[in-house]
């Protein structure tokens, strides 16, 4: 029988897999950041061992580095001293650090894949659940906790039960003003935020394969808000142009024997799969959440769930989720007042989410009420988008362009949404007080969330699009 | 914190709520810290204190009829961000195990590796241990990992529950994965051996 793609690497990095206990699994990429390394450093220290093999560990601070003035020192004391440790144990331990300055820092999920350091066939862990985002490029690539970073640190390898495997084909063609976004959100709305956990997906069918390398990030980077361990997608011709000539990237022979060894990187036709689901891409319109995980999100001209559609059961948790977000259950959002709109992370900062956004604001005005951020995902995407005049689009907009880092995704800096604002989000995730205490998150797309930005309120871009032709 | 997991009888703290993410357990801003200590008190931070940091009445950890070693919550506990400081937090504040009828995959691993037991039991048994402690604030609860069971004490209703063998052993005795890890470092260099690129 035939294997999936997701065992063919899985398996090709099995060190040792004794009975009763979990595969030693080794990984090629580790990227590490200031948060949730810190405590792994400790206890490398704690046990006086070395780093194994330090080049396969990248460094670069992101989740709480301010996203404006960069060029001083971080004003906040604690951010400060982690970012301040990131520095000092990258440099002790001799791991690779792009910190706050270099001119490749960025969101350790964006910089992977510009900086040709993410390839195909790679297993890649990080001490974030994003992680999964590298998934794009046909590798196994998944969020691990700090206990594992130091694991990793200091063997190389992780411990891991090997997941099941789930395809999710999505076939057909998007419509107009419809984004990879709005396909995952679709799915993470159709099989809820658990729908997914204890499974490995691998992404097929035409809508995914037409996919550009950056549009099939944003997919694969909220397998995670599914539940699922990860997510990946077959590498092709649109996977190897994206990579060739990018900075650390193979070059000459190794890069045709590399080029060779992805090749052999799909499932074969008789893999069985524990699970399969299939979407069609027709019937997916521009999504928004309305509820505080991103399960709960839907077509942006729909109506929030009234009571009686839900089980008993669900509905304690949905009431307490709609109260926090002052919502009405059977609502509609289309005309809702929006605050503030953020377009950055790791699920949505990159050029091609910039240029999209420049495409669609030229020649607009935001709204006079609300407050436009966007960060780019790193400082590469922030020279192309200066060196494109993207830049200029945006300050003509009256849209802040900030520098980069998570930002308000998760508001470790000080990018917050004020209490009992609703932000239209390009992010990834919907918790209560995930972008700040008490603020109300609605994501969406990049151009759903441009199209806010204009109007100052949840719109269908498809209107705006329909009338600017 | 102690590794080793022992026989545990103890009160639980009720938290019925679906889908409890990390940023619920411990919000971001409270991540900044570089040790594992002192997460406990910012333990679900927003859902115990206001913006003024007075406790809210409401929530069952500012109630002192409720106390204990075991924390129960809603299915899909622990999902969200891979933070490791939540399994910090919950170890920090007391909590040996964590029951629910479905975990997130990384929390489950971070509990783990924290020496806190995720107990996964059926929705009927998770039911009955809510009603339980709503009879009684102070109802007990027993958890047995060598013979991987949970007792409602005041009722005698017990399920079995699953765990790797392996993880098993790591509890109860207090080991943890680099110990085997760091004892296979001769595998992991024969293993680099057979590997010709960077994959």
């Amino acid at each position: 029988m035939g294997k999936t793609l997701f065992d063919k690497i899985w398996d090709g990095h099995i060190v040792v897999s004794k009975p009763g206990h979990p595969d030693a699994v080794y990984i090629n990429t580790h990227f590490i950041h200031e948060v949730t390394s810190p405590q792994a450093f400790d206890g490398l220290r704690k046990r006086n061992i070395p780093v194994f093999r330090p080049a396969k560990t990248r460094a670069t601070a992101d989740h709480n580095v301010p996203t404006l003035h960069q060029d001083q020192p971080i004003k906040e004391a604690l951010s400060r001293h982690q970012v301040e440790m990131l520095t000092k144990n990258t440099a002790e331990f001799g791991v690779e650090l792009y910190g706050l300055g270099h001119r490749f820092q960025g969101i350790v999920h964006v910089i992977g894949p510009e900086l040709g350091i993410t390839l195909p066939g790679m297993t890649i862990v990080c001490g974030d659940s994003h992680t999964s985002t590298h998934g794009a490029f046909g590798a196994v690539a998944f969020g691990i906790g700090t206990s594992e970073v130091e694991q990793v640190l200091a063997t190389q390898c992780i411990l891991q039960y090997k997941p099941k495997r789930m395809k999710i084909e999505v076939n057909g063609q998007l419509g107009k003003g419809v984004l990879s976004k709005d396909i995952i959100l679709y799915i993470i709305s159709k099989i809820s935020a658990s729908g997914a956990t204890g499974y490995f997906v691998e992404y097929a069918g035409e809508a995914i394969r037409s996919l550009s390398m950056e549009a099939r990030m944003t997919i694969c980077n909220m397998s995670i808000e599914m539940g699922a361990r990860g997510g990946l997608i077959a590498p092709d011709e649109t996977t190897f142009e994206y990579i060739k000539g990018r900075e650390f990237a193979p070059k000459g022979a190794d890069w045709d024997q590399s080029l060779a060894f992805w090749k052999t990187l799909y499932s074969d036709q008789d893999a069985e799969f524990d699970k399969v689901l299939t979407f069609d891409a027709a019937d997916i319109e521009p999504q928004i959440t309305y509820g505080t995980n991103p399960g709960m999100g839907m077509g942006v001209t729909r109506h929030i769930p009234a009571l009686e559609q839900l089980d008993e059961k669900e509905r304690p948790s949905f009431k307490k989720s709609l109260e926090y977000m002052e919502l009405q259950p059977g609502a509609a959002l289309l005309g809702k007042k929006v605050d503030y709109v953020f377009i950055g992370s790791c699920t949505n900062s990159r050029i091609e989410d910039l240029r999209l956004v420049a495409d669609f604001v030229k020649g607009k005005q935001k709204a006079d009420d609300v407050v436009v951020w966007i960060v780019p995902g790193s400082k590469q995407v922030e020279a192309q988008a200066i060196e494109e005049g993207i830049d200029k689009i945006f300050a003509a907009a009256g849209f802040q362009l900030r520098e980069p880092g998570c930002s308000a995704c998760l508001a470790m800096n000080e990018d917050k949404i004020p209490a009992g604002m609703y932000c239209i989000s390009t992010s990834n995730r919907n918790f209560e007080g995930r972008q700040g205490p008490n603020a109300r998150t609605f994501l969406a797309s990049p151009l759903t969330a441009a199209a806010a930005a204009i109007t100052g309120k949840v719109t269908d871009v498809r209107e705006l699009l329909a009338t600017s032709l | 914190m102690s590794k080793i997991f022992e026989h545990l009888v103890s009160p639980a703290v009720p938290v019925p709520i679906e889908n409890i993410d990390t940023d619920q357990i411990i919000p971001a801003r409270f991540l900044k810290a570089t040790t594992r200590e002192g997460f406990g008190e910012n333990l679900f931070r927003d859902w115990r204190f206001d913006a003024d940091n007075q406790p809210k009445a409401d929530f069952v950890m500012n109630n002192p009829i409720y106390g204990g070693k075991i924390l129960v919550a809603g299915k899909n506990f622990g999902c969200g961000s891979s933070r490791e400081h939540a399994a910090w937090a919950i170890a920090d504040a007391g909590f040996k195990v964590v029951v629910s009828s479905f975990f997130a995959d990384i929390f489950k691993n971070n509990a783990l590796n924290n020496f806190i037991l995720p107990i996964q039991v059926s929705e009927n048994f998770l039911d009955n241990i809510f009603k339980a402690i709503e009879a009684d604030p102070k109802a007990a609860l027993e958890v047995d990992l060598e013979n991987q069971f949970i007792k409602i004490v005041a009722t005698g209703e017990k399920e079995s529950f699953d765990i790797n063998q392996y993880k098993k052993t790591c509890l109860l005795n207090g080991y943890d994965d680099i110990d085997y890890l760091l004892s296979l470092r001769k595998e992991i260099e024969q293993y680099e051996t057979t590997r010709p690129f960077n994959f």
